[in-house]
């Protein structure tokens, strides 16, 4: 990692800038000659659409902003005028609703991609934890959102999700009304819901800066699981990372723009284009679809445990089912960083994403039949997976033989010979 | 590297700006919905016009009707104050362009281009004054015209400026008898 | 040996939880407190008594129409939706309001500003305070909304035995009948959206059924094996064949009612649906066309790095 600068400035005002904000030459050094491994796949793209949608989402919901009123009397009909009155209010309202799913698509195949490469191992631990803390702000950010059109959802969505804190002894109850500002979900709820829905976002965006530092001081992983070596194994970050990360976001823009154009209501909820009503609860409550497998595991407890009754207990194993993100860079065991080398793990890092697809329907079935004890079952293997197999298969498994390096790695795929062309223009070249 | 350089330095450029061209084209017409959504949306220009019936406004009265969050005064003048009205020069006027947004810009302010069309005893006017926005008061001051308390703007009984501060006369909106007690402002 | 032991830890992992499950299954019922927070009340009686179905709703699916506004290229039929506000105005518009719609955007229908006019003129609109702090009718202009015909939804559901009946406003978008799997995969490619319609139509054209025998079906309530919320409803069948007329020759039986005030409704539900759909093929062609000159960009900037 070179602390030295490579950057010269281009011009007499870019000369004049860098003396005093030394900004270009940040941008330069972070995202122009940045050395970049060059054996990167697509998966790796989705960090990059992840800032797009961020700014997408703030965009959209500052001029969503400027119509809608956060006062349960009028919320609901403020979203309708947008939809009919408000100069494309229409586009800008489905960009927003639907925007906020493909972020959270964007986000499940980031952590995925996170998981199966190894990219929480050391030294990116602080790395992994920022991202774990995005994660937790966007479901936040979300939930709050989803309450403020006011339809039958928003309110019983908002009453099932406030009502976990009444699990919790003696603390629960006045906890629960200080949140919600009164006995039930109320305008007071409303108010201060979009209030912290504004704010959360830019709080995401301060910590995306720390996560993009913390990675640009490890640098990136790569599909190989192995450390740069040299600078044969980079590219500079433009053109190159550029060109591939805005190639995937258009790509991503496709499917988005399918949906918002031609199935805009797909990924929602029909009730809650009915207003909310106190007095009426709608036959199946359920969250939006990327809530469904935390959904399902808080259901999935319907049995006491000691002194823990199963309100509580289900409560404790939806939360913990994110809290122990935090700890995976401990919880794996393996010297192998990617699991492209580690056969074994490989099955069961599928099953796992099997597992959250299939907690994630359960959490949509009425927790009638068999379904209860499936996603009991589902739970139990989701924490099987982080608390057994990470920590005993890095012990027990052997690893297939890693390459020496990502050079190698890529000429043995490519069946190249020599030096790449590519790594004598990157500006990091030793001699 | 270099030998790409001279050997197709066309089409690699073309390709480049193009899609250059292309990106910037798609941000700036997808910016577009961003900006527009600012401006009157459809239920506030649906207000744009409004139909006042003034079947009761006898000579002497005036009513107020709102209009685009304003007040227009509609009054049925008396022969007394279209007479003063009419009988003013031009030179005397503070403000000698009648500001009437059915007429040219340039249209002087006779009477007869600020009261309306083969109908000289009604007046038609916004009732905001032109200095800084307050309501002036109606059937007071020097003339008899409108006054205004704020800054002591004084206008005459065809609402234009005749002293104080105020520096044009009250606007004209556009507007039309669609029956003879029935007025569209707007 | 660490292969015959990740073999058994494999198998540990996915056999051991659905023991556990099964287990804690047979246990739940005797448990009996679930105070889960999702209020699932009805799920616990069923577990306590073992084998009790519970009924879902609606018994029968919705018929899938051809609308004209369906698929990337749909497009309003205005003759229809002339007709449904006719049907809305001279059936529904008793009990049911349609707060969200004003008289100007009937416009969309082919109507003219004059025919608008003398639309919104036909209702009467309360309007107030006036000058003596009294509230006031006047004929209705086009910026007003149709009124509705109770003063609130208390005054609705006094009127109606109980049951308010609800605004029609969104009645297209708020309703939707369960897909299943594989339907809802296909539904992404074929573009089905308009379970709504489906479901407006289904619902008026399936009253006069013969409820299955043991069914008890409360006094004052009318069974339909479409409505999504139990087997019968409080609405009577609001159509019968004759009850509109239809100046332009449309055959006046019930299906084609409701047909033509189902879509009339996806009109009021959604009015920029067509807009929509038409800027959705202009700007998913642009992002095609701007993938593809990235592509080969991307070719281009890598065609000399291995990679």
């Amino acid at each position: 990692m070179s602390s030295h600068s490579s950057y010269v400035p281009s011009s007499g005002f870019m000369r004049w800038l860098d003396a005093r904000l030394p900004l270009p030459r940040l941008v330069y050094d972070s995202f122009v000659a940045y050395p970049t491994p060059r054996n990167l796949n697509y998966a790796y793209t989705f960090g990059g659409i992840l800032g797009l949608f961020l700014v997408l989402q703030i965009l959209t919901g500052v001029v969503l902003a400027m119509h809608y009123a956060a006062n349960s009397a009028v919320a609901f009909g403020s979203v309708e005028k947008i939809m009919r009155d408000v100069n494309w209010g229409w586009l800008l309202r489905y960009m927003h609703a639907n925007g906020a799913s493909f972020f959270f698509v964007a986000v499940y195949i980031h952590i995925f991609r996170g998981l199966y490469y190894g990219s929480y191992k050391a030294p990116r631990e602080i790395l992994w934890i920022l991202g774990v803390i995005i994660f937790l702000l966007m479901m936040a950010t979300a939930f709050m959102g989803y309450v403020l059109p006011w339809g039958q959802m928003s309110f019983w969505g908002a009453t099932v999700i406030t009502n976990f804190f009444t699990a919790f002894p003696l603390i629960g109850e006045p906890i629960h009304q200080l949140l919600l500002g009164g006995f039930s979900v109320d305008n007071a709820t409303l108010n201060r819901f979009f209030a912290l829905h504004y704010l959360l976002p830019f709080m995401i965006a301060g910590v995306v800066v720390l996560h993009v530092w913390a990675l640009h001081v490890t640098g990136q992983t790569n599909p190989t699981g192995v450390e740069v070596k040299s600078s044969k194994d980079t590219v500079p970050f433009t053109p190159h990372a550029t060109v591939k990360d805005s190639l995937a976001m258009v790509v991503f823009l496709v499917v988005f723009a399918y949906f918002v154009f031609y199935l805009p209501n797909y990924l929602g909820h029909a009730d809650n284009y009915i207003e909310a009503n106190s007095l009426k609860t709608p036959s199946h409550i359920v969250p939006e679809w990327y809530f469904l497998p935390f959904y399902a595991m808080l259901r999935a407890i319907t049995f006491n445990i000691g002194p823990i009754d199963s309100k509580l207990g289900g409560v404790l194993v939806m939360f913990g089912s994110i809290i122990i993100l935090f700890f995976v860079s401990w919880l794996d065991t393996s010297r192998v960083r990617s699991t492209a080398y580690r056969p074994i793990y490989r099955i069961f890092f599928w099953i796992l994403v099997a597992d959250c697809l299939f907690l994630g329907w359960l959490g949509s079935k009425p927790p009638e039949g068999i379904y209860p004890a499936l996603a009991l079952a589902g739970t139990i293997y989701y924490f099987g997976h982080f608390l057994i197999v990470l920590p005993v298969l890095g012990l027990v498994e052997t690893p297939k033989r890693l390459p020496g390096s990502i050079t190698e790695a890529v000429l043995a795929r490519t069946g190249g010979s020599g030096t790449p062309a590519g790594a004598m223009a990157s500006p990091e070249t030793e001699g | 590297m270099s030998a790409h350089d001279t050997a197709e330095p066309n089409r690699r450029d073309f390709l480049y700006i193009a899609t250059g061209a292309v990106g910037a084209v798609g941000v700036v017409t997808a910016l577009w919905p961003f900006i527009d959504q600012m401006n009157p949306d459809a239920a506030t220009l649906a207000l744009a016009a409004i139909d006042v019936d003034v079947s009761q406004v006898a000579e002497g009265q005036s009513i107020v009707a709102k209009w685009r969050g304003k007040p227009v005064a509609i009054r049925q003048r008396t022969a007394a104050e279209v007479k003063a009205a009419k009988d003013t020069a031009l030179g005397q006027l503070k403000d000698p362009v009648a500001r009437n947004a059915n007429l040219p810009a340039d249209a002087p302010a006779t009477d007869a281009n600020r009261s309306a069309p083969e109908k000289e005893q009604w007046l038609v006017m916004v009732q905001v004054c032109t200095h800084l926005g307050c309501i002036p008061l109606g059937q007071s001051g020097p003339y008899d015209g409108w006054f205004c308390p704020c800054h002591g703007s004084v206008y005459d009984t065809a609402g234009r400026i005749r002293q104080g501060p105020a520096p044009e006369n009250m606007a004209i909106p556009p507007f039309k008898f669609t029956s003879d007690t029935t007025v569209r402002i707007g | 040996m660490k292969r015959l032991m990740s073999a058994l830890l494999a198998a540990g992992m996915l056999c051991a939880p659905m023991a556990i499950a099964h287990a804690q299954d047979a246990g739940a019922s005797k448990a009996g407190q679930a105070t889960s927070a999702d209020g699932g009340a009805p799920s616990e009686q069923a577990a306590e008594k073992g084998q009790a179905e519970i009924p879902h709703y609606p018994l029968k699916e919705p018929e899938q129409l051809n609308w004209s506004f369906a698929g990337p290229f749909g497009r309003w039929d205005i003759e229809q939706l002339q007709r449904g506000l006719n049907v809305y105005k001279n059936v529904c518009s008793a009990c049911h309001s349609l707060n969200l719609v004003a008289f100007r955007n009937l416009k969309a229908l082919g109507y003219s500003d004059d025919q608008v006019k003398a639309f919104a003129a036909q209702y009467t609109i309360k309007d107030g305070p006036n000058g003596d702090g009294e509230m006031f009718d006047r004929p209705g202009i086009p910026s007003d909304y149709f009124p509705a015909p109770f003063a609130n939804p208390e005054a609705a559901a006094a009127a109606n035995g109980g049951a308010a009946p609800p605004d029609l406003s969104l009645m297209a978008k708020a309703r939707a009948a369960e897909r299943g799997f594989p339907r809802f995969i296909f539904d992404i490619f074929t573009q089905y959206a308009q379970g709504g319609p489906d479901y407006i139509h289904a619902l008026l054209t399936g009253f006069g059924h013969e409820p299955p025998p043991g069914l008890k079906i409360a006094d004052g309530t009318y069974y339909n094996p479409y409505f999504m919320n139990g087997p019968a409803l409080k609405m009577p069948p609001p159509l019968s064949d004759g009850v509109v007329s239809y100046p332009d020759g449309a055959p006046e039986t019930v299906d084609q009612y409701a047909r033509d005030v189902a879509a009339f409704l996806m009109w009021a539900a959604e009015p920029h649906l067509v807009e929509r759909k038409a800027t959705g093929f202009v700007t998913m062609i642009f992002l095609i066309v701007f993938a593809g000159l990235l592509y080969v960009i991307k070719k281009r900037v890598w065609a000399d790095t291995p990679h």
